[in-house]
């Protein structure tokens, strides 16, 4: 009975959760040394037609929630708290 | 004066500026992050160091501490408070200050002893330093890099609230006395109060001239006017 219940719940766990991705770059005008430098040794590697290059940041994040729409706040929520530095950075959040 | 000194797992000034605060007299008290009250004080510091290893970004966790609350509240409501380096980090990350603290322009850790201007003299800070004099002031950073937005830089300059600048021995601001790449030479800002100040030198490695010089003891002593 045990084994079925812990069963079920795993289930339904599985069935409530959504997946998103969070991609943090930085705004237009903000320096971005690290690009540069990636940039630079690709160029040196060879590849010509290399224009530009901007690092960012990447986020995976599963929630326990069934409505996407409720999610998908969610996840806007915790990247204007906590996970976006706005002053800097830009994101976007993709459904996975 | 009593002085509270938050202490974040990763902290690593906090010592220090207890030691500074002590030696000026101050009644202090080291604070852990994880309390939810603050014991009252005129001055709350938030050292430097690398609260949460820099996690996500320089105080980013930090900023959303339990104790952070406290400090919110009671520098809105006119306590001062000083943010040094990682502190400086954390108090942008809780919006008390304006801009951001990139990483250093040439992607260095930079760990010297620098020349810095004092912008405004008439703070609570500053009163005890002379108007453009220049101080000798280490810097140990990776994030020093200053910037924000045109509007607030304006802000900043039309308001006074321009603290320190990064300049030569002479006092001249210029491209080769910045070290980092911030924005303006700008080493230090206040908020429109004047009760917060964040800065990334480190005014309480200056206290002694056995180990270094005696520059940082005013910007304490200005605090005990």
């Amino acid at each position: 009975m045990r084994l079925i219940s812990e069963k079920l719940y795993q289930l339904n766990s599985r069935k409530n959760k959504l997946k998103f991705s969070v991609t943090v770059t930085l705004k237009k005008d903000v320096l971005d040394p690290q690009g540069n430098v990636v940039q630079n040794t690709l160029t040196n590697l060879g590849m010509n037609n290399l224009k530009s290059i901007r690092q960012g940041k990447f986020f995976e994040i599963d929630i326990d929630e069934k409505d996407p729409k409720t999610a998908e706040k969610k996840i806007n929520e915790m990247c204007e708290k906590l996970l976006v530095n706005l002053i800097i950075e830009n994101y976007k959040i993709d459904k996975l | 004066m009593k002085s509270s000194v938050i202490v974040f797992p990763g902290s690593n000034c906090d010592r220090d500026i207890a030691v500074a605060l002590n030696k000026m007299e101050f009644k202090n008290q080291m604070i852990w992050h994880k309390e939810t009250t603050l014991p009252k004080s005129d001055l709350i510091v938030i050292p430097g160091g690398f609260s949460y290893g820099d996690y996500l970004r320089s105080g980013a966790i930090a900023g959303k501490s339990a104790i952070i609350n406290e400090v919110i509240k009671s520098a809105n409501a006119g306590c001062l408070v000083l943010g040094i380096c990682n502190g400086f980090q954390i108090l942008t990350e809780t919006g008390l200050l304006k801009g951001t603290l990139l990483r250093n322009k040439n992607l260095k850790f930079i760990n010297k002893d620098v020349n810095i201007k004092v912008i405004n003299n008439k703070t609570k800070f500053s009163s005890n330093y002379k108007k453009n004099q220049v101080l000798k002031i280490n810097i140990a950073h990776n994030e020093g890099n200053y910037f924000t937005n045109s509007d607030h830089l304006k802000d900043l300059k039309n308001n006074n609230l321009i603290a320190f600048q990064y300049c030569d021995e002479s006092g001249n601001v210029n491209e080769q006395s910045n070290p980092n790449g911030a924005l303006e030479n700008i080493a230090g800002i206040y908020n429109s109060n004047k009760n917060i100040l964040g800065m990334m030198p480190h005014p309480e490695r200056m206290i002694d001239n056995y180990v270094s010089n005696t520059d940082g003891i005013n910007l304490f002593s200005s605090l005990l006017n």
